[in-house]
């Protein structure tokens, strides 16, 4: 029992999930179905993959703005590649791609002590103008229908990309737990100086991070083009935004050294509901931008109520 | 090879810089000139009044709303919010031009993106939120009231022709865009007001040490509410700019432009950690951004392929300047 | 200066064996300060070798070098009879020397085992976390220090003095050859200090050479085998403990040379200018009060931690009290913040300058006028000659060395930083000044210019009180001097009839 509420008050995004599932199962007989409950995992997917690495990089103390631009590189690329490449061909060369970009970042953010901020926030002005200079401005699409089928198929009755997506959030959940990584990067992120004194390498576990979180872009990216059974070059535009809501919904501090998997998990849950139930009771996509939008804020205002020192000038 | 890397140590006599420090200090201004020869040289097209009063132009919306963002950088804040601002006054200036008359709709459309800044400012001033996330979840809220207000509808004005509005984005004054004047009166007058005010002093203070600041009697509520009234005043400037040019807008019209008004911000040297930076230099900043769009058009590269240099271009300046100031090309950790 | 070498060969017959740790005229200056100059110090292997000495004394910058945080500019380290070069901590750490600093190096949001083995967690197929493991090693660990709280407790929850066992328990990971404490105790309760004396005899008797410093004579007499002093960045000598006392030490740490050029005349007192009755905050100190005369100086002398600083952020408007109130001319006031502070004739010159004093990234002239700029500034608009006029007169009055008025702080030395903080005060034409550790970190003759600036202004008529840690400082500028411990006035002496005997069992909660 004490662990549970030891859970709730230190993962409070998942009372939101928990009121908003029981909300939405009373307003709408269509919200509480075990296919509604699988499309809401696969709609969360693709933000998830992405808010799993954002974790990964913002507990290290760092931001990856380029995330939505390598998305639609990656998927461009192994959409458009297929004719020469095949399937598999075509979706190596996207993962490559967005551990490269993943790479390039980190190796950037380490050599030159530039702040991930404007690295990321280079890279996604520059990726995106890959992506349209490739693509030329075209969307691309899957002649192979084998590709889309993988987008649409299930296993035991779940969608498959929804499986990957639980499977990559307990990997995710296990290495940053249960590694040495894992516990470096919140020693990092926590107290960037004590854990330079004490012998780690800042900049070794930064570099990891941004390679993992352009994997997983790019991973999130062909997923969703599995799903379009194509890909445009302007996929993905505003999800570095979707992703860091999320991750700091789920508790993750901005500023590094605390967060967790599963409050990233509610995070993105907690957006994917609202989104389907939302849709479900048709109200304009456009009220759930508000009411993110202010969530967000007040999850930070309660955040900072209850975690500040009072100090000088208090 | 050693005595180039040599040759970037610091620590020189008196009087004398290294060069990484010049380019720490002048990296901008060479840059600028840089841009402007390479592309003079390459193009016969460029080096021309006509051409250079484009290049202003196309900076101008972009440029007109760095100016504000300036002031919260400076601040030790940033503004994420201001692309979607952007999108909210043009479509609001846009459609209270054909039901309440053009000036009443400039009237309106500025209390409305004043009261949204002080949102901001209020939230991050007063409440002391983290700006950048205050400024997202605005972004995301301001794009909601955006497309709650036009119902998902693209808006435009009926009578093109016979209206004053049309005055700020297809004028001209003394052979100037009226677009451009906006951007450079209202940059020179920032810069006034950044260099030579109490109000711009505080600024700096509040951004280059908030607690000496606190300890010197500065009320940083207070002044950091007002640098978002005036990125959101320089954002409706930029919207008037835009709704009369195109006489018509899009509900995500501003969409990204916060990233490429940052990137100018940057560009021109001002630390995103607050306390120094230049309304001068974000203009220059802003400037070489579309110089290399406009130079790189000229010479026929895809249109896309000024994000890749802005890329490399960001990167590289704001790398020298932080170099500078460790006196080591790279980082030791 | 000759004598001072052949003092310590008389009072230090130096026994080579045994010796694990020697530095020989070890010197390191900064910009402007000599902070050691040729110091030397042997450490044997199974002592407690206490390092005496006032703030700015240099002790801190010695543990620095010993911990590879700093770079000697001359001189050796030699660690088991090799010269060692240690360019950061993590090598100190290799050859086995640790230090548990004043200010603590831990991570708060993790558990207390992860600190204790930060960057050296235990694993098991390379890669991943032998959490139980690195629980069960650092259970043991504090088992030995006898420590109340798990492995698994987050850091963050602890008390200061249990982060500090922390801090220790980090050391002991290492199996330390020499492990160096700067001032250990500041936070702890004497049941604490008793465990933590406890495990620091236990390592001695295990072999390892500790460094002690400390300001506490009590302690350093319980606890030590010998003691270095150091004054103003120079060896004194080094002292059997069985065979000194605490005046012989304490005299070599201040040394005779008070200034002597300053007269302690009672000064003409003039009408209350600051009345404080019963000011308190729950958990930081507690019913203090005091009054400040116009024309006098009031020394708040204590221990880092004693509460002064506090007491003076409150006066100023930075701290809102739970209790009491605060007159300034007989007027009842309510200072909200440091501008109503401002307003009502107050100033503050900061403890830190770097963090609170100055914006360093500004010039000599825009952080001479930053408190007041209200005064410079017509319709908004800054006077910049109305400026530089200011900022010149006062170069010249606090004889400020600086290129000129565009001059950015930051290249400034720290006298010279601490002068245009000063500076910035007295352009706003306070009535009441506090000053917070003044001199702290600033060449000795910046040092005495400040303290003469200090005699001048109480008597052009300016209330003055000035927070010190340093005792010939309070004692050369007070009239009165206030003695504070643990959150609470002790004692209030007047200048002539005080000794630094009373003083030091005043600010050590001795009572007399």
């Amino acid at each position: 029992m004490n662990r549970i509420i030891n859970l709730i008050t230190r993962q409070p995004i998942w009372i939101f999930v928990f009121i908003c599932i029981v909300f939405f199962s009373f307003s709408s007989p269509y919200f509480l179905d075990i296919r509604n409950f699988s499309n809401i995992l696969l709609q969360a997917s693709t933000i998830g993959l992405i808010a799993l690495g954002m974790t990964f990089v913002m507990i290290n103390g760092n931001i990856d703005l380029s995330v939505g631009a390598t998305l639609a590189l990656a998927a461009s690329l192994a959409v458009g590649l297929q004719p020469q490449l095949g399937i598999m061909g075509a979706v190596l060369v996207g993962l490559l791609s967005g551990i490269l970009i993943g790479a390039l970042n980190g190796i950037i953010a380490w050599k030159t002590g530039v702040d991930a901020f404007i690295v990321t926030l280079g890279a996604m002005i520059g990726v995106r103008g890959l992506v349209f200079i490739y693509t030329e401005e075209q969307a691309f699409y899957a002649y192979d229908l084998a590709y889309s089928d993988f987008g649409a198929s299930s296993l035991f009755g779940i969608p498959v990309l929804a499986l990957i997506f639980i499977f990559l959030t307990i990997t995710a959940h296990l290495v940053l737990k249960y590694t040495i990584h894992g516990r470096n990067v919140f020693a990092v992120g926590g107290n960037r100086v004590a854990a330079k004194e004490a012998g780690i390498r800042v900049g070794p576990h930064m570099l990891l991070n941004f390679i993992l979180i352009g994997f997983l872009a790019a991973l999130s990216g062909i997923l969703l083009s599995t799903q379009m059974g194509a890909s445009t070059p302007n996929l993905g535009r505003n999800y570095e935004l979707w992703t860091i809501t999320a991750v700091v919904l789920g508790g993750t501090r901005l500023t590094g050294g605390f967060g967790s998997i599963i409050g990233t998990l509610g995070g993105v849950l907690a957006i994917a509901i609202l989104r389907n139930g939302m849709n479900l009771l048709q109200v304009p996509s456009f009220y759930v931008l508000i009411i993110l939008g202010s969530i967000l804020i007040i999850v930070l205002f309660i955040d900072k109520r209850f975690s500040e020192p009072k100090g000088v000038g208090a | 090879m050693k005595a180039l890397l040599d040759s970037f140590k610091p620590g020189l006599k008196g009087g004398e810089i290294s060069p990484l420090q010049f380019f720490g200090k002048h990296g901008i201004s060479v840059a600028f000139i840089l841009c402007v020869v390479i592309f003079s040289l390459s193009t016969q097209k460029f080096l021309s009044t006509d051409n250079f009063l484009t290049v202003v132009m196309q900076a101008s919306i972009i440029g007109t709303i760095a100016l504000g963002v300036t002031f919260v950088v400076i601040g030790g804040n940033l503004d994420l919010s201001v692309g979607s601002l952007l999108s909210f006054a043009t479509v609001l200036v846009v459609d209270l031009h054909d039901k309440v008359g053009p000036g009443a709709a400039i009237l309106l459309m500025f209390v409305f993106t004043l009261l949204i800044g002080s949102v901001n400012g209020y939230l991050i001033g007063y409440l002391r939120l983290n700006s950048l996330i205050v400024t997202l979840g605005m972004l995301s809220a301001i794009q909601g009231i955006t497309l709650v207000y036009s119902g998902g509808k693209n808006v435009d004005i009926s009578d093109q022709e016979n209206t004053w509005f049309a005055f700020f984005g297809r004028e001209e004054l003394f052979g100037i865009p009226i677009p451009a004047l906006i951007f450079i009166v209202l940059g020179i007058v920032l810069q006034i007001v950044l260099l030579k005010s109490g109000f711009g002093r505080k600024i700096f203070a509040i951004g280059g040490n908030a607690t000496a600041s606190l300890f010197s009697g500065l009320r940083r509520n207070r002044l950091v509410f007002s640098t978002y009234l005036l990125s959101a005043f320089t954002t409706g400037c930029a919207a008037l700019i835009l709704g009369s040019r195109v006489m018509g807008s899009q509900n995500n019209v501003g969409e990204g432009y916060e990233l490429l008004v940052l990137a100018g911000v940057i560009l021109g040297g001002t630390s995103l950690l607050g306390g120094s930076g230049s309304i001068a230099r974000t203009v220059i900043g802003v400037l070489i951004l579309a110089m290399i769009q406009n130079g790189l058009l000229l010479l026929g590269f895809p249109y896309y392929t000024q994000w890749l240099v802005t890329w490399v271009v960001i990167i590289v300046a704001v790398w020298l300047d932080i170099a500078a100031k460790r006196g080591k090309l790279f980082s030791t950790y | 200066m000759s004598t001072q070498a052949e003092l310590k060969e008389s009072i230090n017959p130096r026994s080579k064996e045994n010796c694990l740790l020697v530095l020989k005229n070890v010197s390191k200056s900064f910009p402007g300060v000599k902070a050691l100059d040729g110091v030397d110090l042997d450490v044997r292997a199974g002592e407690v070798h206490a390092l005496l000495g006032e703030n700015g004394a240099g002790k801190s910058t010695l543990m620095k070098i010993l911990a590879g945080i700093y770079q000697p500019d001359g001189g050796e380290v030699i660690l088991e009879d090799q010269l060692v070069h240690m360019s950061s901590p993590i090598e100190a750490r290799e050859h086995g020397v640790l230090l548990i600093h004043q200010e603590l190096s831990l991570v708060p949001d993790m558990t207390v085992a992860e600190n204790v083995f930060l960057g050296n967690i235990p694993r098991f197929a390379n890669i991943f976390v032998n959490n139980r493991h690195l629980n069960d090693r650092c259970g043991e660990i504090l088992t030995r220090l006898n420590c109340k709280f798990e492995a698994t407790e987050r850091l963050g929850n602890l008390s200061i003095a249990n982060q500090q066992m922390v801090e220790i328990a980090r050391a002991l990971v290492f199996q330390p050859k020499v492990v160096v404490f700067d001032e250990p105790t500041a936070s702890l309760t004497d049941y604490e200090k008793v465990v933590l004396f406890g495990v620091i005899r236990e390592l001695k008797e295990s072999g390892t050479a500790i460094v002690y410093i400390s300001h506490r004579m009590d302690e350093i007499f319980e606890l030590s085998d010998r003691i270095s002093v150091l004054r103003d960045g120079t060896y004194q000598g080094t002292f059997e403990t069985a065979q000194t006392n605490e005046d012989e030490v304490t005299q070599r740490m201040i040394g005779r040379d008070l200034d002597a050029d300053i007269e302690h005349q009672p000064p003409e007192l003039g009408i209350k200018a600051l009345k404080v009755d019963g000011l308190g905050i729950e958990g930081l100190y507690s019913d203090i009060s005091f009054d400040v005369h116009v024309g006098e100086v009031v020394g708040f002398y204590g221990l880092v931690g004693a509460g002064r600083t506090e007491v003076m952020e409150t006066i100023f408007g930075l701290r809102k009290p739970d209790s009491g109130s605060v007159q300034i001319n007989g007027e009842d006031l309510i200072i909200n913040s440091p501008s109503d502070a401002i307003d009502h004739g107050l100033g503050l010159v900061p403890e830190s300058r770097k963090e609170q004093g100055l914006v360093l990234g500004m010039s000599c002239k825009d952080n001479t006028t930053l408190a007041n700029i209200r005064k410079f500034t017509r319709f908004g608009w800054i006077d910049t000659a109305a400026e530089r006029a200011i900022f010149e007169e006062y170069m010249e009055k606090l004889r400020i060395k600086c290129p000129g008025w565009e001059y950015e702080t930051l290249n400034l030395s720290g006298g010279n930083q601490q002068k245009v903080v000063i500076g910035k005060w007295l352009s706003t034409s306070p009535k009441i000044l506090i000053l917070d550790e003044p001199t702290r970190g600033i060449d000795v003759g910046s040092k005495s210019e400040i303290h003469h600036l200090i005699r001048e202004l109480a008597k052009s008529g300016l209330a003055v009180i000035v927070v010190s840690s340093e005792m010939p400082e309070v004692l050369t500028v007070s009239d009165r001097i206030i003695a504070m411990y643990d959150g609470s006035i002790t004692q209030c002496f007047d200048r002539n009839e005080v000794t630094e005997d009373t003083l030091i069992r005043a600010i050590t909660g001795q009572t007399v």
